[in-house]
């Protein structure tokens, strides 16, 4: 039978008075008087009351908890909100429990057995629909159910009852074979579009297959003689997907009969290794789930960067876990296992404060959740998934656009340490060997992220699937990663491992057995959460923290006693040959049976075509205002610009001890743009990791876009320490409307940036994932149709070994009497601006965006970077900040505000402008730093640097005043730092 | 000088295990990392150890109270060892997690030797939300572990910080000096005008001790602060020293906690 536990504080909840404020802050403060929480465990086991006492004194601490059995807590109050999971949906504190009570008991609880929900009393004058709304609020209707109950109806009824959210499923029987060789083209398209017929008529959802590709499907079965079954048509989806294959980046494209990828990334990456001779320091590149590049003697880092932006706008704090406990896991997955030492995140999101609601449905049917939700549920998910997993998160950045109201985009990335040699094997290569056996290791397959790599590959809409939402559970992962990083690794107990990622099995496998030339599997053995799964779906399931590896025979005794040790699930599901096919089996009969060979090289060319026009917008046309004090201050407080420093205090960024210099810098804790991180632990060698991001580039040209994102990602890596010649990059595609000629066009603009940018740097590509449908169609707040695109946006990421970290510069002012210099070029380049983004919001309430969008001078640039990095080297720089987002004028208010000392500048010093005031002080010309010196060093710092553009243009001052003189020798800006602080910080503070 | 053994527990979601261990053995140690499991199943014995160290981390990711699924863990299979090993003329210390699975597991404060029973509690923090930041602390010299360190400033990173107890056993903890460190307003929080309590600690407490002193635990992590380019301000500080001609130091204030663990053996 099943029972209720429920546990509640005996002193005041600090979870419950934080709720009331954010009840207040929701407009609730005249309604809600009160809120009370209470802990609800409910089981579903056999348990005798002596059993259930033991529960609940391992439940409750009696220090300042009690707990009930059966016996609902009731104190006064008006309603009661109770939310937990959906069937199905992943219960990590429910998962702790029944583990708990198993070894508490010392008895073997099977199934789900707990489930953890939380019960809210609310107390006031409200409505019971007020209690509704509360409760949709907090809840996400995809993953959670609510339930409401008056104080009648809960005291007539004794409580909420005992809900037990077991997943029953009333099993269909699938489909078998998939008529293709006898349908129509059209039926071929829906069946692409829409997915396959289920018995009932209805459609199992996208498979994301065009008609090409379904033709060319058809034709490999017509060349067998036989139909596809269910399975068959699944797997090839999930390989052939955009999201697996990136067809777009490899397809033919105009002239390019090579793809995007091969003419200018991968190429772009050869030619600078090859240029560099033995500088080369690229280990790994493009091949595996990482790319790799030397760091010392001993060890590689291996660096990753992954998006999850479909499944966060659908389920913030489910797709953003997903998503960094899934890129940790291509760490782990790297090689023979690389250990995640850093986590990077980058968010955009449209605007928290936009209230207007967005449909799926037509007829105000399927309302998204809010821009808020999104930003607080996906900062959420990335908090639980870094800090669990005991991965620092130092480096990130939060941007803001309204574009991104249709989907987010939710950017994480993980490096990982990695030993040279593990066992004397190489441990950056890997393979199957035939006869290994496929063992699949970590968490159960549950229905979880069903179409997920077939769904990115596809715009939201209306049948976007429910199924494809799931929860990261970081600490089955971290199990996992302990047992193999720490142990079974260096004791040889495996030849080869990937991840479980998007497609699940039917990725892993079939890719880990190309290593071997085949691969035979049993889905009767894969453990699954709850019985009811057809075959298909347990072969494509997304459910997480699970690895792939190949044991070999003699082997598997001694991994398969390791993993049991430390509490990690390990079946043999297989077993890799050399047949040359997937073959794979369930309930004795042949469900897949396909050549490697079509598998992965079957897919066709599809020949792209682009077009492409530059854009030409208004000129904004607006006069400069005597005193810009008051712009300094608006622009401290934009969303792009102000203090995030709410995120960087709730991601622990100081986990494994190697942190050097973190996102909060200086006295005045200004969000930096690189941060610096000791991987070994008693060794000054560092990594050096920034980001680079311009999106409102895009809406003038996406080469100047890709330019400056690898330019700033640059830049604030040299701004730091970084050699240039030790920099590798990234690349983060995340486009729109891949179909469309002048979207494709745009994209083509961009990669040929990567290309020119990245070989006059000579700073290669080690990595990159793109994601190329960031489009959602649906219905805005008068029911009307409508599609939102992201910005074509490239995130750069950039990663640099540091001999000596003690060598770092952060970005505060350290001393009064130092120095200000501007280096590097200053143009009137305000196209794209945050400054006539703001300044057209402020006169005709919608954004400037102008023309001038700031080009990168690649040869100019490199001279400076080579030069900032000698006066680095030998200690003559005291503090530096790249200038980027807001220009020359944001970059010296963040080192004044970081020192918390005053600073006095004249923009008359900077020879080479001829421009406005507001121009010069937020026009975002590319390549240029600002640094304060040491007066003693300064003819020193002059003679390194010089040739370049490079301006003494001002002095630190003991007290706090920030004063900016114009070029006419007029004061333009005159305020406090501490004010400055405040405008900087007032922004995110309630958030 | 004798080298202790230094047992650093791991398993189920430890995460600061190995730089636990590294802070040990820079101050002449060993160390090695022990899973939970290898203790239950006697593949290790506690009693080979003169330090049981309980590291930092999210032990079964907080659920159910942070520390508490693994402290359940310890008293379902291993309880007498550790029982054993804190009655014994042994260390132990707790540090973050660890230190809330050791009040979980009623080693601290253990008021009248009275191991095994729940005292104390450590609750979420007043922001209801994890944090991670620098803090200041005033340590008293009443443990073998804290001698010599008086001010010092660690970072926290926790969500469940807040110690609270009752009036009553509060009492007794002040009476008889069991109280280890304090949040104060120093160096670190005038620099960054952040409040001393970072969590809403009773009486601004941040670690506490037993009555004999060798068992020891605390929220910061002295283990990030034990070299000089830990600490937030190093590159204001190396500018400083630079400038009035002094040596820019290598070593963080954290490193005295463990030389006081092993100085103990000595």
């Amino acid at each position: 039978m099943a029972h209720r536990i429920e546990v509640v504080q005996k002193i005041p909840d600090t979870r419950a008075q934080v709720r009331k404020r954010e009840l207040d802050a929701n407009g609730f403060s005249e309604k809600v008087d009160n809120v009370e929480l209470v802990d609800v465990y409910t089981f579903e086991a056999d348990l005798e009351e002596g059993d259930l006492e033991r529960v609940i004194d391992m439940l409750a601490n009696p220090v300042f908890q009690e707990g009930r059995i059966n016996d609902s807590f009731q104190p006064k109050f008006d309603y009661a909100v109770e939310i937990g999971f959906l069937p199905g949906v992943t219960d990590n504190v429910g998962n702790t429990v029944r583990e708990g009570v198993s070894d508490l008991l010392k008895r073997k609880l099977n199934g789900q057995t707990a489930y953890s929900s939380q019960l809210m009393f609310l107390s006031g004058s409200l409505t019971r629909e007020d209690a509704q709304i509360i409760g949709e609020s907090l809840a996400n209707p995809l993953i959670q159910r609510i339930q409401v109950r008056g104080y009648d109806e809960f005291a007539a009824n004794g409580g909420m009852g005992v809900n037990v959210p077991r997943v029953r499923i009333s099993e269909k029987p699938g489909a078998g074979l998939v008529d293709l060789l006898n349908v129509s083209e059209d039926e071929l398209v829906a069946i692409g579009k829409q997915g396959i017929v289920n018995a009932d008529g209805t459609r199992r959802g996208p498979l994301a297959l065009d008609l090409t590709y379904m033709k060319t499907i058809r034709g490999y079965f017509e060349s067998q003689g036989r139909n596809p079954t269910d399975m068959e048509l699944e797997s090839i989806a999930q390989t052939w997907s955009e999201h697996c294959k990136h067809t777009i980046f490899a397809d033919p494209i105009d002239e390019f009969t090579e793809g995007l990828y091969k003419q200018f990334i991968k190429r772009a990456t050869k030619v600078v290794r090859t240029t560099k001779g033995d500088r080369d320091f690229c280990v790994s590149v493009f091949s595996d789930n990482a790319g790799a590049i030397d760091f010392d003697e001993n060890h590689l880092i291996t660096d990753k960067v992954e998006t999850h932006n479909s499944p966060s706008a659908l389920d913030p704090f489910g797709g953003a876990i997903t998503g960094i406990v899934g890129v940790n896991r291509d760490a782990i997955g790297f090689g023979l296992g690389s250990k995640p030492v850093v986590n990077r995140y980058g968010f955009c999101f449209a605007d928290p404060e936009d209230e207007r609601p967005l449909y799926k449905g037509a007829n105000k049917t399927q309302r998204m959740l809010s821009p808020r939700r999104i930003m607080d549920g996906v900062i959420a998910g990335v908090n639980s998934g870094g800090n669990q997993s005991g991965i620092p998160s130092p480096q990130g950045f939060i941007y803001f656009d309204e574009r991104f109201k249709g989907k987010p985009l939710v950017f994480v990335g993980t490096l990982g340490l990695i030993p040279r040699e593990s066992a004397g094997r190489v441990s950056h290569e890997k393979e199957a060997r035939p006869g290994d056996y496929v063992v699949m290791v970590g968490g159960r397959v549950g229905k979880d992220g069903i179409h997920g790599a077939t769904f990115s590959s596809e715009a939201i809409d209306s049948g976007s699937p429910a199924t494809a939402v799931q929860i990261g559970d970081p600490i089955t992962q971290k199990k996992l990663s302990d047992a193999i990083l720490k142990e079974a690794r260096d004791r040889e107990l495996y030849t080869s491992i990937t991840d479980n990622g998007a497609g699940g099995l039917s990725c892993s496998v079939p890719e880990m057995a190309k290593e071997s030339g085949g691969c035979y599997v049993d889905l009767n053995k894969v453990p699954l959460k709850y019985p009811g799964l057809q075959p298909w779906e347990i072969w494509v399931s997304e459910s997480q923290e699970r690895m792939t590896l190949s044991v070999p025979k003699e082997k598997w005794n001694e991994l398969s006693g390791l993993m049991q040790r430390r509490g990690v699930e390990a079946t043999v599901i297989g077993e890799f040959t050399d047949s040359g096919k997937c073959v794979v089996d369930y309930d004795g009969r042949k469900v897949m049976d396909v050549e490697m060979n079509f598998l992965h090289e079957g897919l066709p060319k599809r020949p792209i075509k682009t077009t492409f026009t530059r854009q030409r917008h208004e000129e904004p046309d607006f006069s400069e205002l005597e005193n810009l004090t008051g712009t300094m201050h608006s622009m401290l407080r934009r969303k792009n610009i102000a203090s995030f420093e709410f995120i960087s205090q709730q991601y622990d960024h100081e986990v494994q001890g190697g942190s050097v210099l973190k996102p909060l810098q200086g006295r005045g804790r200004v969000n930096g743009d690189a941060t610096i991180v000791r991987p070994v632990l008693g060794s000054n060698k560092g990594i050096v990791i920034s980001q680079g991001l311009n999106p409102s580039y895009s809406d003038i040209d996406t080469y100047n876009m890709a330019a400056a994102a690898i330019d700033t990602a640059i830049r604030n890596a040299v701004a730091v320490g970084a050699n240039l010649d030790r920099i590798a990059l990234l690349d983060n595609f995340c486009w729109c409307s891949s179909t469309e000629p002048e979207r494709l066009g745009q994209l083509k603009r961009a990669v040929q940036a990567c290309y020119d940018a990245a070989v006059a740097y000579g700073t290669p590509f080690i990595s990159g994932k793109d994601s190329m449908f960031n489009d959602f169609k649906g219905f805005d707040e008068n029911g009307n149709p409508v599609k939102i695109s992201v910005p074509p946006t490239l995130l750069v990421s950039s990663i640099a070994v540091m001999d000596d970290v003690r060598k770092a510069v952060s970005l505060d002012a350290k001393i009064p009497g130092d120095f200000v210099y501007v280096l590097g070029e200053n143009s009137e380049e305000l196209g794209g601006s945050e400054y006539f983004a703001m300044m057209g919001e402020q006169l005709r309430g919608q954004r400037f965006i102008g023309n001038n969008v700031p080009d990168v001078r690649l040869a100019e640039n490199r001279i400076l970077y080579e030069k900032f990095f000698q006066a680095l080297d030998q200690e003559l720089i005291a503090s530096s900040q790249s200038i980027h987002r807001g220009g020359l004028g944001i970059a010296l208010a963040k080192i004044a505000m970081g020192g918390r000392l005053g600073m006095e500048v004249s923009l008359g010093e900077l020879r080479d402008v001829e421009m406005r005031d507001d121009f010069a002080l937020y026009s975002e010309s590319q390549g240029r730093l600002v640094v304060t010196v040491n007066p003693d060093y300064a003819s020193e710092f002059e003679s390194v640097v010089k040739g370049g553009s490079v301006a003494r243009i001002g002095v630190i001052r003991a007290d706090d005043r920030f004063i900016i003189d114009g070029r006419r020798g007029k004061v333009v800006v005159e305020t406090s730092i501490n004010d400055m602080l405040n405008s900087y910080k007032s922004t995110f503070r309630s958030y | 000088m004798i080298k202790p053994n230094v047992l650093v527990l791991t398993g189920y979601g430890v995460n600061c295990d190995e730089e636990t261990k590294f802070a040990f053995e820079r101050v002449g140690a060993k160390g090695e990392l022990v899973h939970v499991n290898d203790l239950i199943d006697g593949h290790r014995k506690l009693s080979d150890y003169q330090i049981l160290v309980f590291p930092g981390g999210f032990s079964y990711g907080d659920d159910t109270g942070a520390g508490n699924a693994l402290a359940n863990r310890i008293r379902n299979h291993l309880w007498g060892e550790v029982r054993n090993f804190v009655e014994s003329d042994k260390l132990a210390i707790g540090i973050c997690n660890g230190f809330q699975v050791m009040v979980n597991l009623g080693l601290l404060p253990a008021i009248d030797g009275n191991y095994g029973a729940r005292q104390v509690a450590l609750v979420h923090n007043d922001s209801a939300r994890y944090i991670d930041r620098w803090v200041d602390l005033e340590f008293e010299n009443h443990s073998v572990w804290t001698n010599g360190l008086g001010r010092a400033s660690f970072p926290i990173a926790h969500g469940e910080g807040k110690l609270y107890t009752a009036p009553e056993v509060l009492r007794v903890i002040k009476e008889k000096g069991l109280v280890s460190a304090r949040y104060v307003n120093g160096d670190i929080c005038q620099a960054e005008l952040l409040p001393a309590n970072p969590n809403g600690s009773l009486e601004d407490i941040a670690a506490i001790s037993d009555e004999s002193g060798r068992i020891f635990g605390l929220m910061p992590h002295p283990e990030r602060a034990i070299e000089f380019t830990q600490h937030p301000h190093w590159t204001l500080l190396k500018e400083q020293y630079r400038r009035s001609g002094k040596e820019v130091p290598s070593e963080g204030q954290g490193i005295q906690i463990f030389k006081n663990g092993v100085n103990y053996f000595s």
